[in-house]
């Protein structure tokens, strides 16, 4: 994540999205609760998997 | 031997008494509410006390032995479930002022049933952070739970109340659950044992779930042999638990005398290199298991951060229809994260369960050299009530996130941990507090853990005593 992120306005557009309507005092809490997951989504999102590295939960009908 | 004299004991000690009639389950189950009533105001760990019950289930045990038939392997001993177990006739509150609103459980959930069936009895439920989601039981709605070392300090969580109510003393047995660590953090501070056993060993039904790929639920005690009593009464395949293996009972109680004989054990190095009391339970441990060898998990850290997102993600969506209508009915401690998780884009939720699979098999390559792996349960003893950073090596860090650094990225891949304290409450030094352990085992291998954990118990290093207040 090499360019400045707005987490403020893609908290506000995915709240949209999502179909949430987020209180104005609970707004800046979500703000940074977001940017922390965003933080930690970085380490996961730059580490190269193989193809063969199918999501973990498997079905079993 | 009174009643009264024998419900502050072990739970196979109870239980020995009351299968040899030299003491009456209703006697233990009057002591302990007497005991219960007394010192929990103090700690807070009790939301629900099920007394009818008790005394009924209680009575029944003393009538099964009257008649001569077999009260079962945990007659007559009292326990107590985090408050996210169905409780029959008794609503599942899981930490939250939401789901009070919920009709009362019309049946125990499996787990539960399972220890009333072999004779245990249930006296109540116990405290928990809002849904699960923490690390310390700071519940705003039904208040704190307290360590019974230091009444300042959290018991752990989220599993706080489980904690406080077996190291108080309040019951020999209680039963918790744990998504990134809400046994292992508890029993630590607590100074108690705890077992996450292996994800899909025992059933989660009539649990409310938290984060569904992730959650476990297991046993607290004060003595190995007491935690695998427990494990033992409520292992076997259920259907109504899509997560739950179809293996059968794999008993591990009879098999704890083994001893650490023929294990395997190392440290983990790397990201679990803690410092402090940490380094010092680590090494007290592997000495008494003759670890002498080091390993390293690749990538530990990145498995912490896949587990925190698809903790947020699971446990987000879970509560979604919530959180649009009534966000203002959460805990506070919990609503923001809450409300974030609901924002996370799929990708990166993909991607984590994909790392968790590549992440299995490099540690599962570890246990062909190794049975046991050691590694500190948190990196501090239980912080303050309240306490928002803690230093770790000099370097200040939010101390709610930080508590769950060692225990994320175990759970994250469901291997069956146990949580032991290395020393006896009574032997810290003044002002110290206890810290644990967590003694790993590849999985399906429970056994083992256990097995360790019985070896450092009976040489003397691990006890956990009660704390009477």
């Amino acid at each position: 994540m090499d360019r400045p992120i707005d987490f403020a306005a893609f908290v506000d557009l995915a709240a949209l999205l999502a179909g949430l309507d987020i209180d104005p005092t609970h707004r800046p809490g979500v703000i940074l609760n977001f940017e922390r997951i965003a933080q930690m989504a970085g380490l996961v999102m730059d580490f190269p998997l193989p193809d063969e590295a199918e999501p973990a939960p498997v079905f079993r009908p | 031997m009174s009643g009264e004299d024998i419900s502050v004991g072990d739970a196979l000690t109870i239980a020995a008494a009351i299968r040899a009639g030299t003491a009456s389950a209703v006697a233990v189950a009057e002591a302990t509410l007497a005991r219960i009533a007394a010192r929990d105001p103090a700690l807070n760990a009790f939301t629900t006390i099920t007394a009818d019950r008790a005394l009924a289930d209680a009575r029944a045990v003393d009538a099964k032995r009257a008649r001569g038939d077999d009260p079962g392997p945990l007659a007559g001993v009292p326990f107590a479930v985090k408050n996210l177990y169905d409780i029959a006739g008794v609503v599942t509150v899981a930490g939250s002022k939401i789901d009070a609103e919920n009709p009362r459980a019309i049946a125990d959930a499996t787990a539960v049933r399972r220890l009333a069936e072999s004779g245990a009895v249930l006296v109540g439920a116990l405290n928990m952070d809002e849904y699960a989601y923490g690390f310390t039981t700071e519940n705003t709605h039904y208040g704190p739970s307290r360590n019974p070392h230091d009444l300042a300090r959290v018991a752990g969580g989220s599993s706080g109340g489980s904690g406080a109510a077996v190291a108080g003393g309040l019951v020999p047995l209680a039963l918790g659950s744990d998504t990134n660590g809400s046994i292992r953090v508890p029993a630590s501070y607590c100074g108690i044992f705890g077992l996450k056993p292996t994800y899909g060993r025992l059933s989660r039904a009539g649990a409310r779930l938290f984060a569904a790929s992730l959650d476990h639920v297991g046993p607290f005690a004060r003595s190995v042999g007491d935690l695998a009593a427990a494990y033992d009464a409520m292992q076997g395949p259920d259907p109504r638990d899509p997560a739950c293996a179809q293996f059968p009972v794999e008993p591990a109680a009879p098999v704890l005398g083994r001893g650490a004989g023929g294990l395997r054990a190392a440290v983990l190095g790397g990201h679990f290199a803690g410092g402090g009391q940490a380094a010092a339970a680590v090494a007290a441990v592997a000495d008494a298991l003759g670890a002498t060898r080091t390993v390293e998990i690749p990538e530990a850290a990145r498995a912490r951060a896949a587990a925190f997102v698809i903790t947020a993600a699971e446990g987000a969506n879970l509560h979604l229809a919530d959180l649009k209508t009534r966000a203002g009915d959460f805990d506070p401690m919990t609503r923001d994260r809450f409300l974030a998780g609901t924002l996370i884009p799929a990708g990166w939720v993909l991607q984590a369960q994909r790392f968790r699979r590549w992440y299995r098999n490099q540690v599962l390559a570890l246990f062909r050299d190794a049975d046991i792996l050691i590694a500190p349960a948190t990196p501090t003893p239980a912080p303050l009530i309240g306490q928002e950073t803690m230093e770790i090596d000099g370097v200040t860090v939010a101390a709610r996130p930080f508590i769950g650094v060692y225990t994320q990225p175990l759970s994250f891949i469901g291997l069956p941990i146990v949580a032991a304290p290395p020393r006896r409450p009574g032997e810290l030094p003044p002002g110290e507090l206890p810290i644990g352990v967590q003694i790993i085992a590849a999985p399906w291998r429970e056994v083992d853990a256990l097995r360790a954990a019985w070896a450092i118990e009976h040489d003397g290093i691990t006890n956990a005593a009660a704390i009477h207040g």
